[in-house]
């Protein structure tokens, strides 16, 4: 393997990807290393997909360097995909087939001996709490089972990396949480997980590290702990006023907050503590519609770095 | 899990993947849902065919004009009827699913996630067509001999020849459908290229019937060569040379269009 036990699984150098004057990667860099759990945080259009593709060795980049387990995707294609497992942002599943034979014809693609795919499917649809629906055609499942489905065909030739494209954009909150419960195991498991996601809680309950971006670029990095510490406080206090343009009311909350956000439907007060803030407002006099104390979450960050939320 | 089961995995995983191989078993699995049905198809169709054509209209052109170059008409139409219903199955195999695989369910997108490379998915599906369109050719030509239209024993080549025709169009097929963007394409396929070229490629009259500015274009189409050849084997009057120059151009044509398929579906998926 020409890949050094210090070198990380995954690194980017300048990658840019472009589709005729559209430039969706503009010349990130990044390292994923060994075990780790890393994330894609930014809105749609911001160039995550995109970046997965190319890791994925199924989009020749078109600038800068891109190095996977050691390899080049442009002339070892085939070599790296061997050793990743890729759940698309849809599911490509073969519907008119049942549950356990998209395993097994999967299994295949690998090159895999046919009772090695047997026995792995049935691993995999145990995990993937799938095995009652094992002879099940795909077509008329559900969403979070497709996707659970997705998951264990990608595992089934043992990645090193597991490549997950918003793993649960699109699944009610019940299959989210079944979803995410699979994910940390995987990570317990030692399995090096790449995401993107533009849910904050997805990314905080997932990722050792992720990347925040933005236009194609890379525009804040490190833990979602970190992250919040550097761009945020470590509370929000969130008033809604009973008025078109929350503008109006920045001047009754002035020197309240350390710093004040303001979106169509509420202010947001960035503050140590939003308890403190909030009994101010209540002795100014300030009469809100609703008054709400959080704690800061990604999304602030994402608001503090780009001036937009994440999800429109 | 299992560490044994790993140390398997991982040998196997030094090989480059399932290759074609692998492709060609997933389309096996998808037709073992509605083999029963194509089978009745195949059988019917000829059947319904031979009779309506052969037998029906056959009456009539063989009272008036005594045959078709010296033998009845079920007897000129049948080898045409060959070439012709194998092309369509092939045709059929190569549209729909095509498309379908790139949009509708993007199968494609999960077999070029892993070691297949573009290659493995045009030749392993290809290979699944050749022996889809194999066993509708078989069908066919049992049904037509047992109804006595097959006057040699240099007739069963007609089968691997019609086969030929059939990957010919197939191979080309798939190039055009790996470029649609929706199936209104498809239907004006059928529409404007299968449906006049299994009528006017000899299938059921001789060319030579056609004006003289329509014929040039029927020898350019893969149908005709197969429609040719696959007659003079059935009636004993092959010559070597004829059926190795039609065979030869039809290799072409298969060729030709697994070359395309494989560029026009890269430059669609791998972008």
């Amino acid at each position: 393997m020409p890949l050094s036990p210090s070198e990380p699984l995954i690194r980017a150098r300048g990658l840019v990807k472009t589709f005729g004057d559209f430039t969706a990667v503009d010349g990130i860099d990044v390292d994923v290393h060994p075990g780790e759990s890393f994330g894609f945080l930014g809105p749609n259009g911001a160039g995550k997909s995109s970046t997965m593709r190319m890791i994925g060795c199924v989009s020749p980049p078109t600038g800068g360097s891109l190095r996977i387990l050691g390899m080049d995707p442009g002339t070892q294609g085939p070599a790296i995909r061997a050793r990743l497992g890729v759940v698309p942002q849809r599911d490509s599943l073969d519907e008119e087939l049942t549950v356990e034979e998209n395993i097994w014809v999967y299994g295949r693609y690998f090159g895999l001996p046919r009772p090695v795919v047997r026995e792995r499917a049935a691993e995999l649809l145990e995990f993937a709490q799938l095995s009652e629906r094992a002879r099940s055609v795909v077509e008329p499942l559900s969403g979070g089972m497709k996707r659970r489905l997705t998951i264990a065909r990608a595992l089934v030739n043992t990645p090193q990396i597991l490549l997950l494209d918003e793993p649960t954009t699109g699944l009610d909150p019940q299959a989210r949480h079944v979803l995410w419960d699979r994910l940390f195991r995987l990570k317990r498991e030692g399995v090096t997980l790449v995401l993107t996601t533009h849910y904050m809680d997805e990314a905080e309950q997932l990722c050792d590290r992720l990347v925040v971006m933005d236009h194609g670029r890379i525009v804040a990095e490190g833990s979602p702990r970190a992250l919040i510490a550097e761009h945020s406080t470590r509370e929000v206090l969130e008033l809604r006023f009973d008025t078109h343009d929350h503008t109006a009311h920045l001047a009754d909350v002035d020197g309240i907050a350390d710093r004040v956000e303001v979106l169509p439907d509420r202010l947001l007060l960035y503050t140590p503590d939003g308890e403190s803030a909030q009994s101010e407002i209540a002795r100014r006099g300030i009469e809100p519609l609703s008054s709400l104390v959080r704690r800061s979450t990604l999304e602030d960050v994402f608001l503090h770095l780009t001036g937009r939320t994440l999800v429109d | 899990m299992a560490s044994d089961l790993e140390v398997t995995t991982d040998r196997a995983q030094r090989l480059a993947g399932g290759g074609w191989q692998a492709v060609a078993v997933h389309w096996l699995r998808k037709y073992r849902r509605v083999w029963v049905s194509t089978l009745i198809t195949s059988s019917l169709s000829p059947l319904l065919y031979l009779a309506g054509m052969g037998i029906g209209l056959g009456m009539l052109v063989d009272r008036g004009a005594g045959g078709v170059g010296g033998v009845p008409y079920v007897v000129f139409v049948a080898p045409g009827l060959l070439a012709a219903s194998t092309l369509q199955v092939a045709a059929g195999e190569t549209t729909f699913s095509v498309l379908g695989s790139i949009k509708w369910t993007p199968i494609y997108h999960g077999m070029l996630a892993t070691p297949l490379r573009v290659r493995d998915v045009v030749l392993g599906q290809l290979v699944y067509v050749l022996l889809r369109v194999t066993s509708a050719a078989i069908v066919f030509f049992v049904i037509a001999a047992a109804l006595g239209t097959v006057r040699s024993w240099w007739g069963l080549l007609a089968v691997p020849v019609s086969v030929l025709g059939g990957m010919a169009f197939a191979s080309c097929c798939f190039a055009y459908s790996a470029n649609l963007r929706n199936d209104q394409g498809i239907m004006l396929m059928f529409r404007f290229v299968v449906m006049p070229m299994s009528l006017f490629s000899g299938t059921f009259f001789p060319i030579e019937q056609l004006p003289g500015w329509l014929q040039p274009v029927a020898w350019v189409t893969p149908l005709w060569h197969a429609v040719e050849a696959c007659r003079a084997l059935v009636l004993g009057t092959a010559t070597v040379g004829g059926v190795l120059v039609h065979c030869a151009y039809l290799a072409v044509w298969l060729v030709g269009g697994y070359l395309l398929s494989v560029r026009v579906l890269r430059g669609r998926m791998v972008v």
